[in-house]
């Protein structure tokens, strides 16, 4: 069978190199358009009102962070905007520096935050479903301190949270389990709250399915692209945002070379059956 | 002395990119050294983490400051220990104990959980009139939603040879499979390329400074 003559592989590893540094340098400005999840959550964040209290969940470590931290920090910015009161936590350890960085990212924008009054950090808590189940009965229970070692019942913000009933709305910032998967199977599908949440790329197909008519999640935010997107939504052009040129760019040749090898492959097969005559 | 810090911070995080990075022309010993701290670190890191933040808030503090309250953790700190024994040939079945109450409680709390948010509810979701959307491209999207799921679940019934009407849709189940497994590739490529945007945007950014970070 004839064969057609492959390139190295590195070759192709420096394109992408250069074809996703080069658009970071020289920005293109390729337009973006808002999809049908990310508006869901961006109007479940809209439809909130002023006061009412959401809980944040940080489910990632830095391997995720190119993709989850932009849209986190959008997020907590629109939240923040529309004055709702934050509930941080943390299913994974790393989470809470997560949490962390967001908001000294984000404090110079909002001098006028109190800790304990408009966002508390309660830490992380090993456990994954059976803490998130455990929340939903008693929250003090799980979460009797926060991370700096108050007592939850010394802060204003946790006034009339005992359990999720209080809560306008749930939102886990996901890499993996445990992450959006257990806070839709508890907190909405067992306690009734709306549900939401940002994911990497690679585990968007699995969480897409909870997308129904049954609302078992409202609206999700799946990788750099949904991050870019929100960023858009909100006025405020981020990493997310700046990065999508780059995306775009390499997913273009990524294409490329997926139709020159199905190319060969068919000429390939083609002259393998002249020969075979 | 703090940003002396902050920047050997980054220029460390800059080279061990590089070193990592290395790999993609072929395996180098700048490439093992990088891979090597980073096993070392993630190890040293997790069992500090393991102890202070899980084993001495949740079982050690609980169990000095109020033990009359909290005397039921001594039970999973037994377990904790019969598990460790495994490490010692001779005590290793000790291990199987607290290996089965994980292994019943956590199928306990999962059949329910999963039963109810991925059978029930994904069922109802499923049994929908197709022709109430409000335009004809939801309820194009209704009836491909349901003939999907029918013909998917039809691909994974094993108990009759797939030949006639079972045949052609086993045959329609296996298209939609073949959709999902593209629209699971896309969305990995698209993930994989978002690390390297963060990754450049690190170097050309914070550590080089052509970019805004």
């Amino acid at each position: 069978m004839g064969k057609s003559k492959q390139i190295d592989r590195r070759w192709l590893f420096l394109l992408i190199f250069f074809g996703v540094a080069l658009p970071l340098i020289f920005t293109i400005g390729l337009p973006l358009e808002t999809t049908k999840n990310v508006q869901m959550v961006y109007d479940l964040v809209d439809s909130m009102p002023k006061g009412s209290k959401a809980l944040i969940s940080f489910d990632y470590d830095p391997a995720s962070m190119p993709e989850l931290h932009p849209m986190a920090k959008a997020l907590v910015k629109h939240c923040f905007d529309k004055d709702i009161n934050l509930i941080f936590t943390a299913m994974w350890p790393m989470g809470v520096q997560m949490v962390d960085d967001i908001i000294n990212q984000l404090k110079d924008d909002y001098p006028d935050l109190n800790y304990g009054e408009d966002y508390v950090n309660l830490g992380f808590k090993a456990g994954a479903m059976i803490t998130i189940q455990s929340m939903g009965k008693n929250f003090r229970e799980v979460f009797p301190k926060d991370m700096n070692g108050n007592s939850i019942d010394e802060l204003p913000i946790m006034d009339g949270i005992n359990n999720f009933s209080n809560i306008g709305f749930v939102f886990s910032l996901s890499a993996g389990a445990p992450g959006i998967k257990e806070w839709v199977q508890i907190a909405h599908d067992a306690y009734g709250r709306p549900t939401s949440g940002g994911c990497t790329g690679v585990s968007a197909p699995a969480m897409l399915p909870y997308i129904n008519e049954q609302k078992q999640l409202t609206g999700l935010l799946a990788g750099l692209k949904a991050a870019a997107e929100y960023e858009l939504l909100i006025n405020t052009p981020g990493t997310a945002t700046s990065g999508m040129d780059a995306q775009s760019i390499a997913h273009l040749i990524i294409l490329i070379f997926i139709a020159i090898g199905n190319i060969n492959y068919w000429r390939d097969k083609k002259a393998g059956k002249k020969g075979g005559k | 002395m703090e940003q002396f810090f902050a920047t050997l911070g980054i220029w460390l995080g800059a080279l061990f990119t590089f070193a990592i990075f290395s790999f993609l022309y072929k395996d180098n010993p700048f490439y093992k050294t990088a891979e090597q701290i980073f096993v070392g670190l993630s190890a040293g890191y997790w069992f500090v983490y393991t102890v202070f933040s899980i084993l001495i808030p949740n079982l050690y503090d609980p169990l000095t400051q109020d033990f009359s309250t909290n005397w039921i953790k001594i039970i999973p700190a037994i377990l904790g220990i019969m598990m460790l024994m495994r490490l010692i040939p001779k005590t290793e079945w000790v291990s199987r104990f607290p290996i089965s109450v994980v292994i019943g409680t956590t199928s306990g709390v999962f059949f329910l959980r999963y039963l109810k948010s991925d059978v029930l509810n994904q069922l109802t979701a499923t049994m929908i009139n197709p022709f109430a959307g409000e335009n004809w491209v939801i309820v194009i999207g209704q009836i491909m939603l349901i003939v999907g799921t029918i013909c998917g679940v039809i691909y994974f019934y094993f108990s009759k040879k797939h030949t006639g009407v079972l045949g052609v849709s086993a045959k329609i189940g296996i298209y939609f499979l073949m959709v999902s497994f593209g629209a699971a590739f896309g969305y990995t490529a698209m993930a994989r390329i978002s690390l390297l945007i963060g990754r450049l945007q690190f170097l050309l950014g914070d550590w080089l400074g052509i970019i805004q970070p």
